[in-house]
């Protein structure tokens, strides 16, 4: 393990954690760039949560704004973490992808429009189901149009962690960023702990479910691009240097065989310690890079 | 969820619309914009059920202080008094900037 690190530097920088969705969204642009669309004045809310009785949020949960990054046109979407989990609904979800929408209409005609998604979800909103659903198919869809013509870059900083439909969003997007604190995973601890029982994993570990879903570990396995510090300024500065670089060679999601000969290579009828994992792991970047 | 309608006299103009705060647990959202006339009239949407009362009490003291012309939406999933009376604050504070 790490030494605990109580620099004076890491003390004066400015959490990316803390910051509201919106101000996440704000602190990446160019010389305050950045304006928002469909904001909560439009009061475009769930219109299925007052139904079931559950207050809904002005905007949805769901931030959109367009602006200049690294002098590129951009798009951010952040998700609100606190607010339903950061649950994608059907008005969330059209927000999302209809963003991406755009940003793809104006590169075929030919204004190059990246994308930055902060992702703090827990996927779906039980509570609109299937229209949930639907969303997190029109999302990953849109992902995959878009990620031709320029770069769609994934943050998921904590403390919420991207799970569930989206982090399949996460999967087919061009680069993953991630902090220590962030998680990433297709099924949440709870679950996993309630479909294979407390011995598979126990959900109120959080030394182990951070160990196993945390940023360090999935950087390690090479589901993350690069592991950053809770600070503002360098993940902004690492969204500039991914819209820089442009759309990889290869995407993640495009390497198949890689991963899955990885999965096969795995031997899955013992329990593995989080340590072990990451050995076999960084082992396996190696021998495969 | 509980809705409640509230509105009070104001005075003075309000300079520019504002939104703080987010409907996450023991937190809400404030939306704070400019209204013609004479009133301040805030809606109130919250999660916690029977506190009408105290809903009552704790806009009645923040009005007793703000004069200004506007229609207040609350979104609240079970803030407390304090965070209420911090949150309508800053929501006053950012439209007066």
């Amino acid at each position: 393990m790490s030494e605990p690190i109580f620099s004076r530097e890491y003390l004066k920088r400015r959490s990316f954690i803390e910051l509201s969705a919106r101000d996440r969204a704000k602190c990446l642009f160019d010389s305050q760039t950045g304006r928002e669309l469909a904001g909560p004045f439009d009061r475009i809310e769930s219109p299925w949560l007052p139904l079931q009785n559950i207050v809904p949020q002005a905007d949805d949960g769901c931030v959109v704004m367009k602006g200049i990054i690294g002098g590129q046109q951009a798009v951010v979407i952040a998700i609100a973490g606190a607010f339903q989990g950061g649950s994608i609904g059907e008005v969330s979800g059209a927000k999302f992808s209809s963003a991406l929408d755009l940003a793809c209409l104006d590169n075929e005609k030919g204004v190059r429009t990246n994308a930055v998604l902060l992702l703090e979800t827990g996927g779906v909103r039980l509570q609109e189901a299937n229209l949930g659903l639907a969303a997190v198919a029109e999302i990953i869809s849109s992902i995959i149009s878009l990620r031709k013509f320029a770069p769609v870059i994934s943050v998921t900083a904590g403390t919420v962690g991207c799970f569930g439909g989206m982090a399949l969003a996460a999967g087919v997007s061009s680069y993953v960023v991630m902090t220590r604190e962030a998680r990433l995973g297709l099924n949440g601890p709870e679950v996993i702990e309630q479909e294979s029982g407390l011995e598979e994993f126990d959900a109120s570990d959080r030394s182990l479910v951070w160990s196993i879903t945390g940023g360090r570990q999935r950087y390690n396995q090479g589901l993350a691009d690069v592991l950053v510090d809770d600070d503002a300024e360098q993940i902004a500065q690492t969204v500039r240097h991914f819209i820089a670089r442009g759309i990889p060679t290869v995407h993640r999601s495009e390497q198949v065989d890689r991963y899955r000969s990885r999965v096969a290579a795995l031997d899955t009828s013992r329990q593995w310690s989080p340590e072990e994992l990451y050995a076999w792991a960084n082992h396996k970047r190696k021998e495969q890079p | 969820m509980e809705q409640f309608e509230f509105s009070y006299p104001a005075r003075r103009k309000v300079p520019k619309r504002s939104h703080v705060g987010v409907v996450g647990s023991g937190d809400l959202e404030v939306l704070l914009e400019p209204l013609e006339g004479s009133t301040a009239s805030v809606c109130v949407r919250t999660s916690a059920g029977g506190f009408q009362k105290i809903w009552k009490a704790v806009l009645d003291r923040f009005f007793s202080r703000y004069d200004g012309a506007a229609r207040v939406e609350i979104n609240d999933a079970g803030a407390t008094p304090g965070v209420v009376l911090l949150r309508l604050e800053q929501a006053v504070e950012a439209s007066e900037k």
